[in-house]
Formats: structure tokens, C-alpha cells, sequence
């Protein structure tokens, strides 16, 4: 049978596999790629064995940081990368959930200063299943179901 | 501890002489100001500030950020209570001179825990292997949760909480001591179990905390120390209470050589006078 991709191939950049569907957005603001000049290309709800269903992002011309991609473990800690270079997988990495969360995340706190004041937030996280994460500031701990993003 | 214990022997150290020092009271705080500014006093020190934000450009609408950047210019330190959480951390950043934190919403307020440390050490002799009662509203007080877990750096202490439901100690902490391997206790009555405290740490039980105010007037006569509830406690036992206290502690305690409380406040001097002076390397 032929096989076709959903996703068009790209020749160098890379390949963000395995986000949760509802998490596709959410990885594209953290990852800041509406300002991308670059070609990206996704794909959501697309059939995964594993998963049910999934998102996809590809991202020409783009190689990211490990503490740059390891910032959406918050919202797709199983996302695979696939290092790309002249149509060939030349690296894989899995997203590693960071010790430090800068940015991204609000505090739940409403009476924390960072929801007063124009600071970066910034979380000591606790455990990475599921995450728990302590404001810097406030010292109040923010669990996975109270995150709000910015 | 030890520098709080040479002010306490020598109060009158002009150690401040040509300092100024800043004390901003973004929400009033009667006792926790007093004892800082006299603190200052008795070390010499000018001080300038505002006991209550509204008469502060604050009002204005001056974020706190620009506030301390200006105060910092000015003073060679800041003590600031704030209504929000983390606001001294941030000062703390954006200062260029040091900043005490005097209060931070229901987050921290280090000042009192070191002198209610001082008040365990000086009548108990060891920060070690003490038996602390806490009695009140253990969920919002946020000095019984500092100093339960200034406690936590010392050997062996045994905490027992009593409150009621509604204001019992928050799950964290209880986790945080069942995973060192503290012992803890339990009661939701004042009973003869508090004959072997060798601290009781008595807090208001604030009415505004209770959603259902029928639950508030059931509670509300529970957590009230006499002086009969005494006779049998330990003989060294002392009673603390940050202050100001409402009723919890009847006034015939007041009397009993047990009841330490104000002279705990007397102590917030001499442990601020050392963090004033340990913050500026003038001892």
C-alpha cells in the first residue's frame, strides 16, 4: 500500500511528534513560532497507536535549544523531536521536563505579585508526573490542573 | 540568636548612627512597625517611610517595583510588609540596598519567626527536642508555618495541632512531616493534653475565615486558654502568641509567670536590632 504523509516532509529543520491534540496551540505560542519566518507545517487529530490521536509540528530551517524545547514539557511531556538534515532523521530527543520554568505559566496565586506586577514568572518544579511546580515569589505550589498560560 | 542576646544586654548600640532606613508599611501593622522603628531607634538609625500605602504615591498608582527603585536611592535599607505574596523576594531584586520582609500576605514573616525562636531558646534553653502545641487557625497563620518549618531544622520536635476543622494544619505540612519522620498529633479540643507542652503557640481564630458564620460561633469559645487549664503543665512550659490577641487567652493567664507572650513581643526588639545589624555587617 502507498504510504502518504499527512505532513509534508521537510528537508532540514525540525519534526515535533507526539503532542496531545489539545496541546498543539499551546506548543506553537510557547515555542513562539507565529513569529517564525520559517516554513511550518502541522497536522492535528492525526491517528497514533499510541496516543489515540496527536498533533504534529514541522519546522523548516529551525533547530531548537534543549532548555528552548524542554519549556513544552508543561503541556506535551512525551513529545518526541526529530532532528532533520537533508530529508534523514539524523538525531532524536525526547522533551525532558526543566528543573526551572521561566515565563509560559501564570501563578494561580491571585495574590501573588507576579499577577500584580510585570514580572516573569519563575517555578521550581517539584515532580514532573504529574507536574507540580513552586512560585519562585509567592512560594505557593501550582499543580498541572490550575496552570493558565500566558 | 547570639546578637539578639548581646542587644538584649546592651540595648543602646549606636550602630545606625548616619543611616537612614526605610520602613514602607503598604498596609498597617501596628506592633510588627513599632518594634522595627524602635529597633532602629535604639540603634541610632533615621528612619523615613509610610505606616499605611494610602498616604504613599502607591495611591497614585506607582507600581511597586518603581517604589522601592526610588526608595533604594535613598536609604541604606528597606523593611516593607506588603499585602502581596512574594512582594519582598521582588523588592528584594529590584533593591539596591537590603530588604527586610515585615510581612508578605499569608506568605512569610521572618522577623516574627526568629523572635519566636529566640523566645523558645531563652525559655527552654534548646531549640532541640521541644514539645510545641499550636492552637488556633492553623490553616491561614502563616507564623505557625514558619515556624513549623523553622523548627524542622532542629533535632526531634513533636508538634500538636489543635484547631478546628475548618482551620486545621494544611496537608502539605502534615506530608512534609510524615515524610522526615516528625511526629505529629491531631486534636480538635483543648484538653489536660496540653500538660506536656513545653511551648504553646496560641493564635486568634478569626472570624472572617469561616465561610458559614454558625460554624465560626460553635468554634469560637473552644480555643480560649484559662488559667485553670494550667495547673498541671509543665513547670519551664511558656505561652506565646504573636499578637494582638482578641480572647483566646483569657486575661486571668495574663498573671501566671507561664504566660510569655508579652515579653515575646519585648524579644521582637532585640531579634530585629540583629537582623538589622547583621544585614549591614555593623556587628
Amino acid at each position: 500500500m502507498e504510504k502518504h504523509l499527512k505532513v509534508s516532509a521537510i528537508k532540514d529543520g525540525t519534526v515535533i511528534d507526539h503532542i496531545p491534540t489539545k496541546a498543539l496551540f499551546k506548543v506553537i505560542k510557547i515555542l513562539k513560532l507565529e513569529d517564525c519566518s520559517q516554513m511550518v507545517t502541522f497536522g492535528n487529530n492525526l491517528d497514533s497507536r499510541a496516543m489515540g490521536t496527536k498533533a504534529i509540528i514541522k519546522i523548516a530551517n529551525r533547530f531548537f535549544a534543549d532548555e528552548e524545547v524542554n519549556k513544552i514539557a508543561l503541556v506535551a511531556p512525551h513529545a518526541k523531536l526529530n532532528i532533520i538534515r537533508d530529508y534523514a532523521v539524523i538525531e532524536k530527543k525526547v522533551v525532558e521536563t526543566p528543573k526551572e520554568i521561566r515565563g509560559i505559566v501564570h501563578c494561580f496565586n491571585p495574590k501573588c505579585i507576579t499577577n500584580a506586577e510585570n514580572i516573569t514568572t519563575s517555578f521550581e518544579v517539584l515532580s514532573d508526573k504529574p507536574i507540580t511546580m513552586k512560585c519562585f515569589y509567592c512560594e505557593k505550589i501550582t499543580s498541572e490542573n490550575e496552570m493558565i498560560f500566558f | 540568636m547570639r546578637l539578639a542576646e548581646d542587644f538584649e544586654a546592651n540595648p543602646n548600640q549606636k550602630l545606625l548612627q548616619g543611616k537612614v532606613i526605610a520602613t514602607l508599611f503598604f498596609e498597617p501593622s501596628t506592633r510588627t512597625r513599632l518594634s522595627f522603628e524602635t529597633a532602629i531607634n535604639r540603634l541610632g538609625g533615621k528612619i523615613i517611610g509610610f505606616s499605611d500605602s494610602s498616604s504613599s504615591s502607591v495611591s497614585k498608582g506607582e507600581t511597586l517595583h518603581d517604589t522601592i527603585k526610588m526608595v533604594s536611592n535613598y536609604a541604606d535599607m528597606i523593611i516593607m510588609r506588603h499585602p502581596l505574596e512574594g512582594s519582598a523576594r521582588y523588592a528584594s531584586e529590584v533593591s539596591s540596598v537590603p530588604v527586610i520582609n515585615a510581612g508578605d500576605g499569608a506568605n512569610q514573616h521572618p522577623s516574627q519567626t526568629l523572635l519566636d525562636m529566640y523566645s523558645i531558646i531563652k525559655t527552654q534553653g534548646t531549640l532541640d527536642n521541644i514539645n510545641l502545641f499550636m492552637v488556633g487557625d492553623l490553616k491561614y497563620g502563616r507564623t505557625v508555618h514558619s515556624l513549623l518549618m523553622a523548627m524542622l531544622q532542629f533535632e526531634n520536635p513533636i508538634f500538636n495541632f489543635i484547631a478546628p476543622a475548618e482551620l486545621a494544619m494544611p496537608n502539605e505540612y502534615k506530608i512534609l512531616l510524615t515524610s522526615k519522620g516528625i511526629r505529629y498529633f491531631e486534636h480538635s479540643e483543648f484538653t489536660d493534653i496540653i500538660n506536656a507542652a513545653d511551648i504553646i503557640y496560641m493564635t486568634r481564630v478569626q472570624k472572617e475565615r469561616f465561610i458559614d458564620p454558625v460554624e465560626y460561633e460553635k468554634v469560637k469559645n473552644v480555643y480560649i486558654l484559662r488559667n485553670e487549664m494550667l495547673k498541671n503543665t509543665k513547670e519551664n512550659m511558656r505561652i506565646l502568641h504573636p499578637l494582638p490577641r482578641i480572647n483566646e487567652i483569657h486575661t486571668d493567664v495574663d498573671s501566671n509567670p507561664k504566660a510569655y507572650y508579652f515579653t515575646q513581643a519585648k524579644n521582637g526588639v532585640y531579634t530585629r536590632m540583629a537582623i538589622i545589624a547583621h544585614l549591614l555587617n555593623l556587628k
